[in-house]
């Protein structure tokens, strides 16, 4: 294996990471303006994108934060949306597991949905990468999302308080919520957890931010499970 | 924001270091030993099952509107997931949704 052939995986994972860039921008945008709506400082804002850098939880932390919630369920129900990210890890394993440790940390950092799909897809395509080879493939995907990532939540805080109330900005988040949830509804299993997650939160709405949540959560879960033994 | 400051700090400062170590959790830390089939299968499962009873009340009962439905919003998210079931995109369902609610709002009145 040569430094070229690395580099030339680097630049092709570059390329297959760019076209995420159109998913991530409106996305990052729409939690700056979500964050300055909910009174977040442009630091606060920046530092949940940069340190916690999952956008889906950075929202549910968000709304958490706007329903008053106490801090323990702030941080669990955010948690609990990242716990996926448990399972792109143990798929990796057997890729990258035999790279340095910096460098997995590195790719745990950078290990959201889009870098995984990506990546995993062509480790599959392609089993005679070697393992220096994976990771330059990895971080070249996660190149071109990152810095968008990072920059446009900026953006968002900066044009976010300029926007009239009449645009209905406090709209965005559950619009985003739907848009990411509809694409994972690919099995009976996945779609009776959402049902069941629905139902089970707005029966226990009448109890402190957060719990219902979390209680519906759990039922939800355990109904997919259920539900993909029986089919 | 009902925290301080530092509150909020804390919370960013945790959401990181945990999501941190739930990304690094096999690569990292428990590495190739197995795990019991139970526990991936229900972690299969968490992101359906935490935000559709997230975003349920907010589409039922939007704050915008002091918490009374609003029908153009209702229609904006239907037409969100739709779009998001038919393309499997969540990039088309995010515009599909915000094309609705602009279209709603302009013909109910409020644009």
């Amino acid at each position: 294996m040569t430094a070229a052939t690395v580099k030339s995986v680097y630049w092709q994972g570059l390329r297959d990471g760019a076209p995420f860039v159109i998913v991530v921008l409106p996305f990052s945008l729409l939690f700056g303006v979500a964050a300055t709506e909910a009174g977040l400082t442009l630091a606060q804002a920046m530092g949940f994108t940069v340190l916690v850098i999952a956008g889906a939880s950075q929202f549910a932390a968000l709304q958490m934060m706007v329903d008053q919630a106490g801090i323990a369920l702030v941080l669990l129900a955010a948690l609990a949306v990242n716990l996926r990210m448990a399972m792109y890890s143990a798929a990796l394993v057997p890729h990258l597991g035999a790279a340095p440790l910096w460098q997995r940390a590195l790719v745990s950092y950078l290990l959201f949905d889009q870098t995984y799909l990506v990546s995993v897809k062509a480790y599959d395509e392609r089993p005679s990468l070697t393992v220096r080879e994976r990771i330059a493939y990895f971080f070249g995907v996660a190149t071109p999302v990152t810095p968008v990532w990072c920059a446009m939540t900026g953006v968002g805080v900066l044009v976010g308080a300029t926007i009239p109330p009449a645009m209905a900005l406090d709209f965005a988040l559950p619009i985003t919520f739907l848009a990411m949830v509809a694409p994972m509804l690919r099995t009976m299993a996945h779609v009776a957890a959402a049902v069941t997650s629905v139902v089970v939160a707005l029966l226990l709405i009448g109890l402190p931010s957060g719990f219902g949540l979390l209680i519906a959560a759990g039922c939800a879960m355990a109904v997919g499970v259920l539900v993909e033994e029986r089919t | 924001m009902i925290y301080s400051s530092t509150e909020i700090w804390g919370i960013i400062a945790a959401l990181a270091v945990g999501t941190f170590v739930i990304r690094f959790s096999f690569l990292g830390l428990i590495g190739d030993r197995p795990m019991p089939s139970i526990v991936l299968r229900l972690l299969r499962y968490t992101p359906v099952a935490v935000l559709p009873g997230l975003v349920a009340p907010l589409v039922l009962w939007p704050a915008a509107t002091g918490g009374q439905p609003d029908a153009v919003r209702l229609i904006a998210a239907v037409v969100a997931l739709a779009v998001g079931l038919w393309t499997r995109q969540v990039i088309w369902a995010i515009l599909a949704g915000f094309g609705a609610l602009y279209m709603g709002l302009f013909v109910a009145g409020v644009l």
